[in-house]
């Protein structure tokens, strides 16, 4: 009465099939981090030293360290992060809060979604034009850091307005029926409930910016300058434009200095991202719902 | 269509809290509400009863103008509250809001401690935007709260997440929480549906406890629960208003033939 069927037998072995298949490529996927991050520490890991991190590079950038860049990145994604985020953050509220669903919101969400498809040469253009040129902030890292952040926006926006969504309906309807306004609805009840999601993706999309090259090499970034940033208005070295300067421009580098930068890089970003998971999980366990 | 109420007994108001006249609303082209009349007697229980799409929510949530936060909805007629037209462009919606409170179907506390959640409407409303002092703060919870018979099972909870209650102390607290701010009037909008038995007894006690002190208009699909946790019944269809007469003569003696045959539980 119970005992399998032929047909049982096949869809069994059909199940057993498309697990594995699955389960292959998901390890493919695993596959290439563990490989990058592999070679990395095992080819950049001998480069990295106290005096790696903490000297400017000498000798023609074929001997030093990597200080002004690895200063210069920080710069570059601190000053991205005070603009976009404000502004993101902003825009998130509006759309996730008050605007009406019309024909110029959705106007508006498709610009965010076509924004985020803009390859990231087009925006460093875009940002010659406007923030080098037009607005006069030369190239310097006010300049570089207003391209990232345009870069950036869709996606702050998107991860602010999905963290929004996460605070139950009901939580709004409950505010907005004892007479509370849409501004102190998000500001008792949506945003103190939403903050570490808002918080965690802003710091992750972010993060991402420390590794992007193209936008900044024509606004703000320079190949070679032993001097740290003292202001906004500064150029500035930066670790993915130094990798990309030293491992094609360059004649002579020890063949472990582009390794070794490429791993303090991913370093940064992976630590950004550490903070962020951290983050989330202490904030998480505090919600009270 | 419509029957008078009858006076019924006791009845201490004779004036109206809520006067419906021609009330239609359309959600975009469906039209949910055609020309409701209605005439809700201050600080008695009324309930609306009728099958599920009957317009009982939609009239519920007409009266503190909620429905209008939807772009597509469109209505004519008027409400008058207390002999105010409530779509005057003058009346503000806050002020409507604060007295007219609103409870729903499932409770929904807010995702803060009990006080806070018992606070936020005198926080929402106080006139200079400050929360009350402390004393002032423990003297309104402690007072809503027992109201609404919860003072004596939270008095050492009261910095609990309102979300972690039972579903019967948390519809309670919503309740509570309507009370510090005043409001005249409550529309409930099935209070009970999310509960157990006996959370449904207690609360429906509670409804009836704070009658005469409130107009209290209440959507119910429990025919039971019309029958005895009100003084006033409205029997709606298709959005239309069937019939209002005092709860006990309705279902001995409905005077329409649908009536009768919703009560019967012939359709549902």
């Amino acid at each position: 009465m119970f005992e399998a069927t032929a047909r049982n037998r096949r869809n069994q072995s059909v199940e057993g099939g498309f697990r594995l298949l699955f389960l292959w490529m998901t390890c493919m996927l695993i596959l290439p981090v563990v490989l990058i991050l592999g070679v990395l520490i095992y080819r950049g890991g001998p480069a990295i030293s106290y005096e790696f991190l903490l000297t400017p590079p000498t000798d023609g950038m074929t001997a030093g360290g990597i200080l002004p860049a690895l200063i210069g990145t920080v710069w570059l994604v601190v000053v991205a992060l005070l603009a976009s985020v404000p502004v993101g953050v902003a825009a998130a509220l509006y759309l996730s809060e008050y605007a009406p669903d019309n024909r110029l919101t959705r106007a508006i969400n498709l610009a965010i979604i076509n924004l985020a498809g803009v390859p990231s040469i087009v925006h460093a253009l875009f940002g010659v034009g406007a923030f080098v040129i037009f607005f006069r902030f030369g190239t310097s890292i006010l300049a570089a850091s207003l391209t990232l952040a345009i870069m950036t926006l869709p996606v702050v926006i998107v991860s602010t307005r999905e963290s929004l969504q996460t605070v139950p309906r009901a939580f709004r309807e409950a505010c907005w029926n004892m007479g509370a306004t849409r501004w102190q609805t998000i500001r008792k009840v949506v945003l103190p409930n939403s903050i570490s999601g808002i918080l965690t993706g802003v710091i992750l999309e972010v993060s991402r910016t420390a590794g992007e090259t193209a936008p900044i090499m024509f606004t703000g970034a320079v190949f070679f300058s032993p001097f740290l940033p003292q202001s906004v208005l500064d150029q500035t070295m930066a670790m993915s434009l130094h990798l990309f300067v030293i491992q094609t421009q360059v004649p002579n580098v020890p063949e472990h200095v582009p390794f070794g930068v490429a791993l303090v890089l991913i370093s940064m970003v992976l630590a950004m991202n550490g903070l962020s998971i951290a983050f989330r999980v202490y904030l998480r366990g505090r919600k009270k719902w | 269509m419509t029957v008078a109420p009858p006076r019924a007994a006791g009845a201490t108001d004779p004036a109206a809290a809520i006067l419906v006249e021609k009330l239609s609303l359309w959600y975009g082209d469906f039209q949910a509400l055609f020309d409701v009349d209605l005439r809700v007697r201050a600080g008695a229980i009324t309930s609306l009863i009728g099958p599920s799409g009957c317009g009982k929510t939609t009239l519920l949530r007409s009266v503190n103008r909620i429905n209008e936060r939807l772009a597509y909805v469109r209505t004519s007629g008027s409400i008058r509250l207390w002999g105010l037209d409530i779509y005057d462009p003058a009346v503000e919606l806050a002020q409507l809001r604060k007295q007219v409170g609103m409870v729903f179907q499932r409770p929904n506390p807010l995702p803060l401690s009990v006080r806070d959640n018992v606070l936020f409407g005198t926080r929402v409303h106080v006139p200079d935007g400050r929360a009350p002092a402390r004393a002032v703060a423990d003297r309104i919870v402690e007072e809503a709260l027992r109201e609404v018979l919860l003072w004596d099972e939270l008095k050492d909870a009261l910095d609990r997440p309102g979300t972690q209650l039972s579903l019967e102390q948390q519809q309670k607290l919503c309740i509570a929480r309507l009370l510090p701010v005043k409001p005249r009037l409550l529309l409930m909008d099935e209070p009970c549906s999310a509960l157990d038995p006996a959370g449904t007894e207690a609360v429906e006690e509670l409804i009836w406890k704070l009658r005469g002190d409130y107009t209290i208009l209440i959507v119910t699909h429990n025919m039971a629960q019309a029958r005895r946790a009100s003084e006033e019944c409205v029997f709606m269809l298709l959005g239309e208003m069937i019939e209002h007469s005092d709860t006990a003569s309705m279902f001995l003696n409905p005077a329409n033939e649908q009536t009768a045959a919703y009560i019967e539980g012939r359709y549902g």
